[in-house]
């Protein structure tokens, strides 16, 4: 008895000081104010009329999901009270259904019952044609959204899916208030200006004044179900300026304890830390930065069947030629050169998370002279003496090389064109603004869809954990084209049968593990053949003042996803 | 007088729309695209769906009528609601801004105080510092001061605002922490400690914008004073016996004023359009980082509401500098 009550004692004491010592435990808002800096400044509150990864994190501070990933990228339950599996019940053995259950005693910020209707109702606000929802993709493939009591949610699709975790998963997704949004369906959603600026959720902060494209004063929500958190009572989200002015302030000013997305030469970040009052964290996506390799051909004496499958591309399309420049490159230096601790080198479309990595391909090292070999062996000679080679059928190999335009980028540029020269093609250089390259306007000769040129060199990522859709972007009916408008996401106009098929089988096979075996198999087939040259993995930077704890950068979901428990480093 | 101001102002319009509709085609016709920003993770149909939500399925010419209208019917009639409490413009639908989903007008209210606390209050402080330089430089010609003047002006004539505004950063906040880098928009002044604060964190933009102003000013002055002290008239005033002070500050700068207030009233339309650069670097965040973000987005309406504005301001102001002219020297007639 005594020693259980000895033990008990000397346990909880224990308890205590580690968590004095943690900072973790105390009474809401007891640390004063928190001060986050985003150099792209939040413009909207509401994740499903902007997509910018801005405004989806701005909000996630109010606006929470289901279930989310973590900083491993595991998904956690988070409004919902566990994942909903085939082996607990909650997914249908048919893959049809999948039951959400929700935690009990829930309440938005305005102290009303948080109930299924309020998820019904957001699948509809996402679902209506007329809203311009740009999370449209979670709900794709959904029948329906029922909710048979205040606690349960059922989603039907309209065929078996084994990755049903794309409704109401992750940052994009998250649940708002049926009461709040009622006026606000379809085309009216652009005219709530006052909800879509002062979202009502259940974070752990409400919004006190939104200054668009400016600044964002929160305070802790009172109703939040976590008791004795938040730890802070105010936030500062200011927005602004650029990365340079985002890192001093959080490393050498101490004037911000937290700056978002640090994209700075890797030596700028190294000056900022020895000031002394920050540092900075880094976190890998699955983000790759990489060369697209247009499979078709860019003539423009082809006129506007250019860049379309009608036409192969002469030389990019033979295995000698796209794996020679891919000897060429030397990654470990653009890694240096360009990201630092923020990048590393890969050979693969997709990089992370871990699982679906795959471990075929091997280039980091630079060979220049077995680059030159291969294209001697396969018959691409410099016949006439001008130090460009040329196809067999006497064509010279000449490359354009387009990318946007950024100091990095151009850095890339002029190395790889040094390479590339070096084993006997010709290189010219261009770069666009990234408005217009990544914009997507049909009427306009510049964008990535329309891939006027040889060579593109952008990054590309995908969201959550789970890579179909983003392997869905190999399709052969993927290719943007006059007809399509030229919309459409597989930009190396990249076509196998065989992939068609295995993606396919892809979208019908369930348990984890396979899944897995069947994204590096596809990841394999589209490298391998040409579809693109991958060269760096590029992680997220971010910095935080070191008084700040808890900070756990999360590249899967918000960065700012567990600010909740984030406290001060007290004395 | 009247008839010319009268003859002016009826011009202006066909004027102002004609500028409407040039912005409006060469924001238009200019490659680049509102979804620019938007991550290549959404799929291009979703695109092409939140493209028409925003209004960009209709053809151009539609769109330009439907913008006259907003702006020149349902605003105001907004702005009468506001002002009266009737509801006249309810349920019409006003200029949204695509970023924000918001109206335009009602962003633009919210930034002004921003940029015309820094950027007015800059020009207010490099005025006062402009003017007496520009007389001493000209009464001093060739003297010490005066070559000291010309270079420091020609310095900060030079020198862009995203140099010095940055060399001033690094100097006083990183290495010195005497000023906050990042301004405080939320911040309101209350009290003495406030008012400090504010002043703090004001000095150096404001420091910046007035280096560059004072230069132009201070040239203009020096050269209307020079032009002015070389008269008949002062050689008679001096003749006469009057103190070299009145013959100066009175006789000379009188006269010679008349060009330099017109200069700084044509200069007035700046403040509004806020110091695009200098806001950028201090994030004031006040209607030329407004502009600027607008512009890096593709944001059509906010672009062309903006600009319109700034149009509409010059050709007031440039009228409102002619006039002025006018009344100060009488020998300026118009008519």
């Amino acid at each position: 008895m005594i020693k259980t009550a000895l033990l008990g004692a000397a346990a909880s004491v224990a308890c205590v000081s580690m968590a004095f010592a943690d900072g973790h435990i105390g009474e809401r808002g007891r640390d004063g104010n928190l001060s986050l800096i985003y150099w792209q400044a939040p413009s909207i509150l509401s994740p499903f009329l902007s997509a910018g990864t801005k405004d989806v994190e701005a909000a996630s501070l109010m606006l929470e999901p289901l279930a989310r990933y973590d900083e491993t990228g595991k998904m956690v339950p988070w409004l919902a009270a566990d994942i909903p599996t085939v082996e607990n019940g909650g997914v249908s053995e048919d893959l049809m259904t999948i039951t959400w259950k929700i935690k009990p005693g829930l309440v938005w910020s305005d102290g009303t019952a948080f109930t299924a209707q309020d998820v019904k109702f957001t699948a509809a606000y996402c679902m209506n044609p007329d809203g311009g929802c740009a999370h449209g993709t979670k709900f794709e493939g959904v029948r329906s959204v029922e909710a048979p009591d205040d606690l349960t949610v059922v989603v039907t699709f309209d065929g078996p899916k084994p990755f049903p975790y794309g409704p109401f998963v992750g940052v994009e997704s998250p649940i708002l208030q049926a009461a709040q949004f009622a006026e606000c369906m379809g085309a009216a959603a652009a005219t709530c200006t006052e909800q879509n600026f002062n979202p009502i959720g259940t974070g752990p902060f409400t919004v006190t004044e939104f200054r668009t494209n400016d600044v964002i004063t929160l305070a802790a929500n009172e109703n939040y179900r976590e008791a004795g958190k938040p730890a802070f009572a105010t936030v500062t989200f200011k927005g602004g300026g650029d990365a340079a002015a985002a890192g001093r302030a959080v490393m050498e000013t101490g004037e911000f304890d937290y700056g978002w997305n640090l994209q700075l030469a890797p030596e700028v970040i190294a000056g900022m830390q020895a000031g002394g009052l920050g540092t900075p964290v880094a976190g890998f996506g699955p983000l790759v930065e990489r060369l697209m390799l247009n499979q078709t051909d860019p003539d423009p004496a082809l006129g506007d069947r250019r860049s379309t499958t009608d036409t192969p591309h002469p030389f990019l399309r033979d295995p000698a030629v796209y794996k020679a420049l891919s000897m060429a490159i030397d990654r470990p230096l653009l890694v240096e050169i360009g990201y630092g601790q923020a990048g590393r080198v890969t050979c693969n479309w997709i990089a992370a998370p871990a699982a679906v990595n795959s471990t075929t391909f091997s280039c980091d090292t630079q060979d220049l002279e077995g680059a030159k070999a291969m294209l001697e062996a396969a018959g691409y000679v410099d016949t006439d003496g001008d130090g460009v080679r040329e196809t067999p059928a006497g064509q010279p190999m000449e490359i354009l090389y387009q990318t946007s335009t950024n100091a990095v980028r151009q850095d890339f540029q002029a190395l790889i064109k040094e390479w590339w020269e070096d084993i006997g093609l010709s290189v010219e250089l261009r770069n666009i603004s990234s408005s217009v390259f990544f914009g997507g306007d049909a009427g306009s000769p510049d964008t990535l869809q329309k891939f006027y040129a040889d060579v593109h060199m952008y990054a590309n990522t995908f969201n959550g954990t789970d890579p179909q859709t983003y392997l869905g972007n190999g399709l052969c009916d993927k290719a943007p084209r006059p007809e399509t408008q030229w919309q459409g996401e597989n930009m190396s106009r990249f076509c196998m049968a065989e992939y068609d098929a295995l993606h396919a089988q892809l979208q019908t096979t369930a348990g984890a593990e396979a899944r897995a075996a069947i994204a590096r198999a596809l990841n394999d087939m589209y490298v391998g053949n040409g579809g693109m040259i991958p060269l760096v993995h590029r992680g997220r930077l971010s910095a935080h003042a070191n008084t700040l704890g808890g900070v756990k950068l999360n590249v899967w979901d918000s960065e700012i996803w567990n600010i909740a428990d984030w406290y001060r480093i007290g004395e | 007088m009247l008839t010319f101001t009268i003859r002016r102002l009826i011009f202006a319009v066909p004027t102002l729309l004609f500028t409407a509709l040039i912005i409006f085609l060469l924001l238009e016709l200019a490659p680049g695209d509102p979804m620019s920003n938007v991550p290549l993770t959404v799929p291009d149909e979703v695109k092409q769906q939140m493209r028409l939500a925003l209004g960009l399925g209709e053809p151009m010419h539609i769109r330009f009528f439907k913008w006259i209208v907003q702006f020149f019917w349902i605003e105001p009639l907004n702005l009468f609601d506001q002002m009266f409490g009737t509801t006249f413009a309810e349920g019409k639908l006003r200029v949204i801004s695509w970023q924000s989903r918001s109206p335009v007008i009602d962003i633009i209210a919210e930034r002004m105080p921003q940029t015309l606390w820094v950027v007015g209050t800059a020009y207010v402080v490099a005025i006062a510092i402009a003017i007496p330089v520009g007389i001493y430089s000209a009464y001093r010609q060739y003297s010490f001061f005066d070559q000291a003047g010309t270079f420091i002006t020609m310095v900060g004539y030079s020198v862009p605002p995203f140099f010095s505004g940055v060399l001033v950063i690094v100097v006083f906040a990183v290495n010195l922490g005497w000023f906050p880098s990042i301004y405080d928009t939320t911040h309101k002044v209350v009290d003495w400690d406030s008012f400090v604060v504010q002043l703090q964190q004001m000095i150096m933009p404001v420091m910046v914008l007035a280096l560059q102003i004072t230069s132009q000013i201070s040239r203009f002055m020096r050269a209307s004073m020079l032009d002015n002290l070389g008269q008949d008239y002062v050689r008679t005033a001096r003749a006469k016996g009057m103190e070299e002070r009145t013959v100066v500050m009175v006789h000379v700068l009188r006269n010679s004023m008349i060009p330099v207030v017109t200069v700084i009233a044509l200069g007035i339309p700046a403040i509004f359009g806020g110091a695009i650069i200098t806001e950028q670097v201090f994030k004031v965040n006040g209607i030329g980082q407004l502009l600027i973000t607008a512009i890096q987005a593709n944001d059509l309406p906010m672009v062309q509401t903006l600009t319109f504005i700034f149009a509409v301001l010059i050709v007031l102001f440039n009228l409102l500098a002619d006039v002025l002219y006018g009344i100060l020297d009488p020998r300026i007639r118009y008519d």
